[in-house]
């Protein structure tokens, strides 16, 4: 389904997704939004593993199962990042980086 | 249709990353992990695409739309950096992707014409549990144990204070 579609044009979006990810973690205060910014990249990365996979190597599935852990690594994070940003909220009453500025209260 | 997926991406993508309600922030992100899986589909790893729906898009939006009803209004904006702050990410992320970009198309890549390997479920659950070439067992073993760390972790991190008194007091 991928014929006349050029590698490059799917390392160009996994690029841009890339850096649009940064852009959101620098610019955002709130540690979910981060958190939202963090899966953008993690998602990024995974299209190129699995494209890098189906155009130079696809007699083999090592970017296929790659992104498969990269996706369990990224559930479990997402799922203490999640706890620890419940336990900062129930602690300091707000999530916004600029408030939260002691490690214990 | 893979162009219509790569405007999907891009431009719910920057919405994420710009929404001021966090609520819509989180919906766009669904979009954008739907779009993903759509990528996933057009290169023909339907298990991926299904992996990728199910936890991404049915899991991790799900707990993060929950942590957010859990933290915040609805109707609260969220604060946004100041426009020099901003105005510098910019600059710096496109810098940082005019870059990388100049760097992908001067590497040529020879696209492979070996026979492509087959991905149905059969395939993909043959390789976790096989060792020895093509087979992935010891990081299927690793990403288990590192399953059950974090969900442990999830708990013990998100309990109350309370509980924990209460529980030495019985011991």
């Amino acid at each position: 389904m991928t014929e006349g579609i050029p590698l490059y044009y799917f390392l160009v979006v996994s690029t841009l997704m890339f850096f649009i990810g940064i852009f959101g973690f620098l610019t955002r205060k709130n540690l979910i939004t981060m958190l939202m910014s963090i899966e953008l990249i993690l998602n990024s990365v995974n299209i190129n593993f699995v494209v890098f996979n189906k155009y130079l190597y696809p007699q083999n599935l090592q970017g296929h199962f790659f992104s498969l852990i990269v996706i369990a690594v990224a559930a479990a994070e997402a799922a203490v990042g999640i706890a620890i940003i419940i336990n900062i909220y129930r602690n300091f009453r707000s999530i916004e980086v600029d408030r939260v500025d002691q490690m214990k209260n | 249709m893979f162009f219509f997926l790569a405007l999907m991406i891009l431009v719910f993508s920057v919405l994420t990353v710009t929404s001021r309600k966090i609520l819509r922030a989180a919906v766009y992100l669904l979009f954008v992990l739907i779009s993903t899986a759509g990528i996933y589909f057009l290169l023909e790893y339907t298990f991926l695409a299904a992996v990728q729906l199910t936890v991404y898009a049915g899991g991790i939006v799900v707990l993060i739309i929950f942590s957010i009803l859990l933290t915040s209004h609805i109707s609260e904006r969220t604060v946004v950096a100041g426009w020099k702050q901003g105005v510098l990410s910019a600059l710096a992320t496109g810098a940082g992707a005019l870059f990388t970009l100049l760097t992908i198309y001067r590497f040529t890549f020879t696209p492979s014409s070996a026979p492509t390997a087959t991905s149905t479920v059969t395939d993909v659950g043959t390789a976790l549990v096989s060792t020895g070439h093509n087979g992935f067992a010891l990081p299927f073993e690793v990403v288990s144990v590192l399953l059950l760390a974090a969900m442990i972790g999830a708990i013990i991190v998100a309990r109350r204070e309370n509980d924990n008194k209460t529980e030495n007091k019985q011991n």
